[in-house]
This record gives structure tokens, sequence and C-alpha cells, in this order.
């Protein structure tokens, strides 16, 4: 288990002066930090009794019979809302933690006339996956993974993606950016069956935070199976000459963006008994896997979130922030903000955006974010940053 | 007797081959290989306290069943499993949830199995279970007593006036009593049939109470008539009396579950009701005592036999029980009221026929309608 393993890490910081701040923030961050701690509970028995106290205070008066149902579980079960156990990432192949910054930019070469070429090998391929501990799920992959690669190039590049169908069914690579429409990747345009295979190809525009998906029939299955991933379009700095700063910040490789910390975060759902509602809610994939295991971010670094949304059956889904605001792009296509200064943005599917936003001036802690859909926060679309000095 | 045995073996032999075979073979190889398994969860109890809420459930199906995530009113809830691990084919299991519930409102609990199959329960209204405490006891007592025991009691002081009726009269009891019988077999009849759908599907709960209800009418009736001849007087009023108290014992059964899980409370309007609904079996257990005497003892034997068995159903369905057992009660209790229909029935066709006289007659007819009709009418007071 990872929270054993860093226990001792959390330890350094998590008994901060309690006692100087209101009682209320003691007794929730009490309860957070505890529960949070989990089986390094034992080193800290300062924050035992916050969490103590955080239950006792919880529930006023106790209106139901069941009080006693609110102590139980300590804190790092929210109270006892999240999921039990945990996800084999193994033997799923990949780690929800690894995908946040796993940026695939492809094989580089240089075509006739100075241009970049990227080229990338795709692959789909049934598979099983355990999208929350203990619950499988037959998914169809783009590499072996949901979601499928990020596939990140630069605005201008010549874009060539070998895409190879390994699994049951036809499939194709539909790419939300500026195309031909023999490259569209939908039914009678480079949908391929069983066992053949594609290569689409096109020029990178426009910049931002795009998305591709299979466009097979029927599309429902297909999309909320696993056949999707972020494709992000890097803007050139030299063709944004009045906002070449911000440009050169959201360019991969460029000086002004290495201090960036920079999360690719899919929205996405799983029905899992197929009766067309979504059981399990995450942000890539697994539910709860950055509840239980915070991302950590350095405060000193402003951090940039590559949001985007693929939930099925569900019009919309959201991110809400807490105890901090962000600037939003929406599709990452300007290089001002399309929103300012706002907590908590919503999408439908498909759509995407870029958020940024910095922890310079907070207290080192826990700071959750999630959707600001209730129903999709119990179902697993619950997460927390861990920000450290 | 050498020769029998090798003879009996010979099937049996042939059996291990063929099983043998198939195991070897495997000719369904192709029908079965992508088939995901079948699975099925059966909700037996649900216990609601100050811990949160409590499920025991029973799975059957083609693997072991392993639950893996517990969802109360849509979220992702803590859970312990005892004991834990994947559940065998009709194994059981209880499923603990800490759950904040609320009193007086409805939650709805999904189990997510391994591969992602959601096995749903509601409880309709939440209220603490009974715990097994005296007080507790005195009043599930109390619930079994009103809805047994006190009915059938002043159901059998109609008896005097029985005693003055004439021939017609008489005729017109026994009537009244097959017909309020056919109501408590189709309602006993019924009654099992809701339950066994709560079972789990491997105890095959509708078959069980159809086949348990030939069998104890078949078992009665060879019991009744071992003499030689049909029972009557005493004889007869005992086995109403003992299919009464097993329909009862259904009833306390129901009526204990509803009062266990707030969906009903004994106001006076319902104790009113029971008292009207089941004064006519005290009635019919009496019917074929007019031309005896018996001794007084007679009568609060009858009384204890029909209605104290609702009390035994009330604690049983407080504390809740399995459903494919209470099928089995029930099923007995119907075969119980099938084997007194035909005896109530043919002692009224042996008295015509002392008589010359047919079994079909205006006092006979009138009699069993009015059986039927007050006990439908007075079933509106009781039925929730």
């Amino acid at each position: 288990m990872a929270e054993t393993g860093t226990g001792a890490r959390r330890a350094r910081w998590a008994p901060r002066p309690a006692a100087t701040r209101p009682a209320l923030e003691v007794s929730r961050r009490g309860m957070l930090l505890g529960g949070l701690i989990g089986s390094a509970g034992a080193l800290l028995p300062r924050l035992a009794r916050a969490d103590a106290a955080a239950a006792a205070t919880a529930s006023p008066g106790a209106p139901y019979p069941a009080a006693g149902a609110h102590a139980s579980g300590g804190a790092m079960d929210h109270g006892g809302m999240i999921t039990v156990g945990n996800v084999d990432s193994a033997r799923n192949g990949f780690d929800p933690h690894d995908l946040l910054a796993d940026f695939t930019t492809g094989a580089i070469s240089t075509l006739a006339g100075g241009r970049r070429l990227r080229q990338f090998e795709v692959v789909a391929e049934d598979k099983e996956i355990e999208v929350a501990p203990g619950v499988f799920f037959p998914a169809w992959t783009f590499n072996g993974r949901v979601p499928g690669p990020t596939l990140r190039v630069s605005e201008g590049d010549r874009v060539r993606i070998r895409f190879v169908n390994h699994g049951s069914h036809p499939h194709s690579i539909h790419f939300h950016g500026i195309h031909s429409a023999r490259m569209d990747g939908v039914p009678g345009a480079g949908l391929v069956e069983p066992g053949g295979e594609f290569v689409y190809e096109f020029d990178a525009f426009p910049f931002g935070c795009h998305l591709y998906h299979c466009h097979a029939v029927p599309l429902k299955r297909h999309i909320h199976k696993g056949l999707y991933g972020a494709f992000i379009v890097d803007p050139d700095p030299a063709r944004h000459p009045e906002h070449a700063e911000a440009a050169r910040s959201r360019l991969l490789g460029a000086p002004e963006n290495a201090r960036w910390q920079e999360l690719v975060m899919v929205m996405n759902a799983f029905d899992t008994n197929f009766d067309e509602e979504n059981e399990v809610y995450a942000v890539n994939t697994v539910a709860h896997a950055y509840a239980r295991r915070p991302i950590p971010l350095d405060r000193q670094r402003p951090v940039r979130v590559y949001l985007v949304n693929v939930t099925e059956f569900d019009p919309i889904n959201s991110f809400h922030l807490h105890a901090n605001f962000f600037d939003y792009y929406d599709h990452g296509t300007t290089l001002t903000p399309t929103l300012r200064t706002v907590d908590t943005v919503m999408q439908c599917q498909a759509q995407r955006g870029i958020l940024e936003f910095s922890f310079k001036d907070h207290e080192p802690g826990l700071y959750m974010f999630h959707a600001h859909q209730s129903e999709f926060v119990e179902l697993g679309w619950m997460s927390f940053f861990e920000v450290r000095p | 007797m050498i020769r029998a045995a090798g003879l009996a073996a010979l099937p049996l032999v042939a059996l291990v081959a063929v099983i043998g075979l198939m195991a070897t073979l495997n000719p369904l190889a192709t029908v079965s290989v992508t088939a995901p398994p079948i699975e099925t969860l059966t909700v037996e109890r649900t216990v609601l306290d100050e811990g949160g809420i409590s499920l025991l459930v029973r799975a059957s199906g083609s693997e072991p069943l392993a639950i893996a995530q517990v969802q109360v009113d849509g979220a992702f809830w803590r859970f312990a499993q005892e004991p834990p691990g994947p559940l065998a084919r009709l194994a059981t299991a209880w499923i603990r949830i800490p759950y904040p519930w609320v009193g007086g409102e409805r939650h709805k609990l999904v189990m997510i199995s391994r591969t992602g199959a959601t096995f749903e329960h509601a409880i309709a209204v939440a209220v603490a279970s009974p715990k097994w405490s005296l007080a507790q006891m005195r009043a599930y007592t109390w619930i079994g007593f009103v809805v047994g025991f006190v009915p059938v009691s002043l159901g059998m002081l109609f008896y005097p006036l029985l005693q003055r009726l004439s021939r017609r009269g008489f005729e017109f009891t026994l009537a009244l009593t097959v017909g309020l019988l056919l109501f408590l077999l189709i309602d006993t009849l019924a009654e099992g049939l809701e339950l066994a759908g709560g079972a789990a599907p491997e105890f095959q709960g509708a078959a069980l109470v159809w086949l348990v209800a030939g069998l104890t009418f078949l078992t009665l009736m060879a019991i009744g008539r071992r003499g030689g001849h049909a029972p009557e007087g005493i004889a007869l009023a005992t086995y109403i009396a003992l299919g009464v108290g097993l329909h009862n014992l259904g009833e306390g059964l129901a009526v204990g579950a509803a009062f266990a899980a707030g969906e009903a409370a004994l106001g006076a309007f319902l104790v009113v009701g029971f008292v009207l609904h089941n004064l006519t079996e005290g009635v019919g257990i009496v019917a074929p005592l007019t031309e005896d005497r018996p001794h007084l003892y007679v009568f609060p034997a009858l009384a204890a036999l029909a209605g104290l068995p609702a009390i035994a159903g009330a604690w049983a369905g407080s504390v809740a029980y399995a459903p494919h057992l209470a099928a089995l009660f029930l099923g007995v209790g119907a075969g119980a009221i099938l084997q007194v229909v035909v005896e109530v029935g043919s002692y009224l066709a042996r008295r015509a026929a002392r008589t010359g006289a047919s079994w079909l007659s205006a006092s006979t007819v009138t009699g069993t309608f009015a059986g039927v009709a007050v006990m439908y009418a007075t079933a509106f007071l009781v039925k929730f």
C-alpha cells in the first residue's frame, strides 16, 4: 500500500499548528488528514485526536438513530463514502498517476521543405481493466490503456498516425482538429475492420487541448468502452507574436514550459452493467485513484490542467477546485483566458479546455477537486492535490 | 440379491461413463466459450441499527460471486463482508455498511460484482430493526394474540347459537366453513408464492409451495382416514383448527415482518379488522361439533391450536426469516387447508346422502358464497 510507504513523509508536515486556527477548520482538516494517513495513523496520536473531535462535531444532535454509523472508519475513507480496496495498476498495465503527465510526442523527422513530421502508432485492442477496486470492465482500448495515449504535437506539424485494429470490432480514430474528409475517421473514411490498419495524416491545427475517439457505430458503445484520449496541439510562438510569452509557456520543450506542472485529466465513466447509466465515475479511469493517493504539487510552480470530458450517458461533467480559483481557456484555442477567476467549469461531452492556477500563496495541505455533480463525486470522481512547500 | 445389485449398478456405471465422456470431449465448448458467468444475489434479511445497514445475502450462479463494491443511495460506501471472499453457489454472507441511514426515508443499495453486474435492494422505509428483547417479545406476542387467538376464541362463542340451528342452518354453517377455508387456501397460496418470489432461484420457490401443499394434503388425508373412515366431530374440528393455525402462522409472519419493517402500525382499526376477519375462523372450527357434546376443555384447546401459531409467526416475522423457509411453511398451510376443505365437503355430502338429498342445496351454495364473501369483505380491513 502506497499510504504506508509515504506515511513518514507526510508526518513531517501533517501536525501543523492546528490549535491556532478556528475550531471548525481544525476539525475538517483533521478529518481529511487523519483519514489520508490511514495505516500510518498510529504515528500521529495528535491527529487521531483531531479526527475524533471531527467525528464528534460532525453529528451535532444526531438527528437520525444511526449516529454510531458516523464515527466509524476514521477519515481516509472520507466518512465512509469511498470505494473499498485498491486497484492493481500492474495488472491494468497503467497507473492513473503516471497517465497525468505521460505525453506521447511521436517519432520526429523533417520533411522536404523543413517541416516537422510526427509519426505515431496506435493499436486498438480488447482488454479487461479494473475501474474500481475489484470491479472489472471489458474495455476496448487504444494502446492497452484508458484513456488512450496523450498525443502531443506542435501547431503546424505534419501528423501521421498508423492505426492498427487488433480488436474484435471495427474501430477508427476520429480527431477533433482540422483535416480532410478522407481523414475524418468515421464509417466510410478511415474505419478499420479487425485485423486491418489505416494511416491518418493531417496538419496540426488549431493549437489547443483536443481529443480523439473511435467513431464506429454504435457510437455510445464504442466511446464508453474506452476508445478515447487527449490530443494536445501546442501553440507555435512564432505564429503568435502578440502572445509569444504565453505560447512559449504552453510549448513542450521550451524553457518557459519547464516550470509548469502539467496534468492531463480525462473525465470518464463506466457503465459496468450496460444499462446506459454509469456505475463508476473517475478522472483517468480509476475511481478515487487521486483520493487514495493525492496528486503531489510543488506550490512554487504554476499548474496547468488539460481537462477533457468524454463521459457518456450524462449530458455534462464538471471540475471544481477547492480553496482556489483558476483561469480557463475553452478548447485551449486561445492564448488569453476565455473565463477568468472561476472555481468551477462545466463541459459537455467532447468539450475540453485548459485550466491554469497556482497554490503559491497557499499553506501546504490537501486541496480537494471534484465534479460538482454530487452524484459523480459519490460514485468516484473525487480527488485531492497534495500541495507541498 | 447379488443379481439385483448388479442390475442396479448398470445405469449408475453408465451415468459415470457419460459424465466422464462429457468432461473429456467437452462438446459444449463452442456454445459457452465467451459467456460471462450468470450471477444472482438474493437479499434474505435487512437489519438497520446504530451501526448502519446490514444485509444477509445469498449468492447463486454459475461461478462464485465476488462483491467488489457497494453503493448506498448512489454513493460508493465502505463495507465489510462476513465471511469475506467470493461467495460460492448458495453461500450466504453479511454485508455490513456503516451508513447513516435516515429514519422514515427510503434507501437504495446497489452491490457491484467483480464483473460489473449490479444487484439492487430497496429499503422502502428505514426503521430500526427490532432487537430480541423481552419488551419486543411482549409486543409481538400481543400482535400474534390479536391476529390469531382472540378472534378465533370470539368466533367460538357462536357455538351455543349453532346448536340451536335447524338442519338447514347446520348445513349452511358447514358450507360457510368451506367458503372461508377456500378463501384461506387462495390467500395462503398467494402469500406463499409471493414470498417464494423473494427466495434464491435454486430453491424453486413457486414449485416448492405447490409441491409441499400437495404432499401435505396427501399426508393429512391419509392420516385423517387411517381408520378407514373420514374424520367427523372433534377429529374434523381439530383438522380445521390445524389448517387455520398454519394459515395464521403465515399471517403472523406477514404482519410481524410488516411491523418490523415499519410498513404497518397496530392501530385500533387494524385490531378491529383482524377480529372481524378471523372471527369467522372460530365459527368454522366449532361448526362440526354442534351435534356432539364435547368437554369444555376442547374449546380452548382448539382455539390455541388455531390461534397461537400467529404468535410464533409474529416473532419469526419480526426478527426476519429466510423467504424460502416461509414459503415452505405456507405450502404446508395450504395443503392442510385443502385437506379440511375436502373433509368438510365430503362430510356435507355424506349427510345429504343419508337423507337422500343432494349435497348441492340452497343452504350449501349460499353458505359457501357467504363464507367467501365475508372473508373477502373483512380482508379489506387488514390488507395493506
